[in-house]
């Protein structure tokens, strides 16, 4: 089994089965997401009490999933990375850190587009929309890190101390609408019972695209830094002359 | 329900539409940025083995 | 020759840290004039009213402590890295969690506590009420030790980056975001009159958070800017 996993993680192998990859990743998510937007946006029912408004929901808890998804990837390979001296691990956290940070720029804004009709402000210092945007900081910082140091190794180690530190960020995003009671509103998606399957089913559809998506990015994304970070003449002489 | 009562969404619409067109336009965007990090890496090794073999 | 141990070690560091400090006496002085000076910002532009002074004192005292503090942040380790001495503390066989914690209870000392000793003299001048003073001076002890202990981390990954100064902030300021909160809230609450235990509950336990997790992570970061 590891044998497997050693190979895999050599850069040419990684490199082709990646691109073999990506497909079955994109075309599935690119399915859901459009089931997920009819669904969201026509079949879904009205809310009693938000009307149309509701269907930001759709957009909007997804995103906020995938910024916390995406981090907990980039932190546990950066940990991987860390501890195993991986360099494909480093390689995934680098290429997770801009998808992550756009999926929370998309939490922040579409929350606030949410939050003006309902509740009549753009933005609330309540804890769980300041540890989302704390979020977004920590994605930056991580980013600017790894730009500003010049040795590869130094960059993927230092980011990766930083990225485990931010993840004490996690827990207090998730868990901030149990602990406080202000202006978010308390989780409905992990909450069985707290909203009916006909309203929830699009949201499960477009987080599961969101996921794929989130694969077939990275993986494009991880050829890039593989090549980047080849040293190794040969197989990459072959790879590009095809 | 019609179609300017779709594009209407009871009065949110001018909440609703760019909500759901920011994230498309991120998703989209994502997906393009990656593909030119990918283009521009395989540029990038070229021109490096090129240069390599012609100091050799 | 017996290995030093720990405590006597740890005491010969902080000693010497602060012996250094006050040698560079604008480098402990530095930072308590910012703080002077950036809270008289606050009355010349808004108003010196004190009734509306005493609404924003909260923020403004903690946002500029914490400014202050995080000036003097990226000198922690600046000097040492840059004459080899860390090298010779990395290497020493000490553990260098503990070396990281006496370091940033060093840098508390001579940049984090000259902030907290002033502190209510800026809060007077911002129409702080005497019975908030202590809320005050308690929620910036604990927050400026917080900054040091999470800066540690900051500036460990910083060594020797170039405008490392301004990625420092970037870095540091989301981590210190929750203190910031829980501080400002704690002392807006003395002003206005109720208990702020509460907000210093949780300060008190980010401290210790930050206390006993963040050398840990500045002895990683201090590896990694070593290799």
């Amino acid at each position: 089994m590891w044998t497997w996993f050693h190979k895999l993680a050599s850069p040419p192998h990684f490199y082709r089965i990646a691109g073999l990859v990506t497909p079955w990743f994109a075309w599935p998510a690119l399915v859901l997401i459009l089931v997920g937007l009819y669904g969201g946006l026509v079949l879904a029912p009205v809310d009693y009490q938000q009307g149309e408004g509701f269907r930001i929901f759709y957009v909007h808890v997804p995103s906020a999933i995938m910024s916390m998804f995406v981090y907990s990837t980039m932190a546990i390979s950066a940990g991987i990375g860390l501890i195993w001296r991986m360099k494909l691990a480093h390689a995934v956290a680098a290429a997770s850190a801009p998808i992550g940070a756009w999926f929370t720029a998309c939490a922040l804004a579409t929350g606030s587009l949410w939050g003006k009709p309902m509740w009549g402000t753009w933005w609330e210092w309540d804890a769980r929309l300041t540890s989302e945007l704390i979020l977004l900081f920590l994605y930056l910082g991580f980013i600017a890190l790894r730009s500003s140091i010049e040795d590869p190794q130094r960059a993927d180690r230092a980011g990766a101390v930083l990225a485990l530190v931010g993840v004490i960020n996690l827990p207090i995003i998730h868990y901030s609408v149990v602990w406080w009671n202000s202006l978010h509103q308390g989780s409905t998606m992990f909450n069985p019972g707290a909203m009916a399957i006909n309203m929830k089913w699009p949201a499960l559809a477009m987080l599961l695209g969101f996921m794929l998506y989130f694969g077939a990015v990275l993986f494009v994304r991880l050829r890039a830094e593989v090549i980047r970070r080849e040293r190794n003449a040969t197989w990459l002489r072959q790879e590009l002359a095809q | 329900m019609n179609l300017s009562d779709f594009f209407y969404m009871g009065g949110y619409a001018a909440y609703l539409w760019p909500s759901y067109g920011l994230v498309l336009s991120v998703l989209i965007y994502n997906v393009w940025s990656a593909r030119r990090a990918h283009r521009e890496a395989r540029r990038a090794a070229a021109r490096r083995l090129q240069m390599e073999e012609t100091r050799s | 020759m017996q290995p030093t141990g720990m405590l006597r070690a740890g005491g010969l560091l902080y000693a010497r840290d602060l012996k250094l400090a006050f040698r560079r006496w604008e480098q402990v002085t530095q930072p308590v004039v910012f703080f002077l000076m950036v809270t008289t910002l606050f009355p010349l532009a808004l108003s010196p009213e004190s009734t509306q002074l005493r609404q924003v004192a909260a923020g403004i005292v903690w946002v500029a402590a914490l400014l202050s503090a995080l000036l003097a942040l990226e000198f922690m380790f600046r000097s040492d890295y840059e004459d080899g001495t860390l090298e010779q503390l990395v290497l020493s066989g000490q553990p260098l969690w503990w070396l990281s914690l006496v370091k940033a209870c060093a840098h508390w000392t001579v940049s984090g506590l000259p902030l907290v000793i002033i502190s209510p003299v800026v809060a007077a001048t911002l129409a702080v009420p005497a019975g908030a003073q202590g809320t005050v001076v308690m929620s910036l002890a604990l927050g400026t030790g917080i900054l040091s202990f999470l800066g540690a981390v900051g500036a460990g990954l910083t060594l020797g980056v170039r405008r490392g100064s301004v990625l420092l902030s970037l870095l540091v300021l989301p981590l210190t975001m929750p203190a910031l909160i829980f501080g400002a809230r704690a002392v807006d609450m003395s002003i206005m009159g109720d208990s702020p235990a509460g907000p210093l509950y949780l300060l008190a336990a980010l401290f210790i958070l930050s206390l006993t997790l963040g050398p840990f992570a500045t002895s990683a970061a201090l590896k990694v800017s070593m290799e």
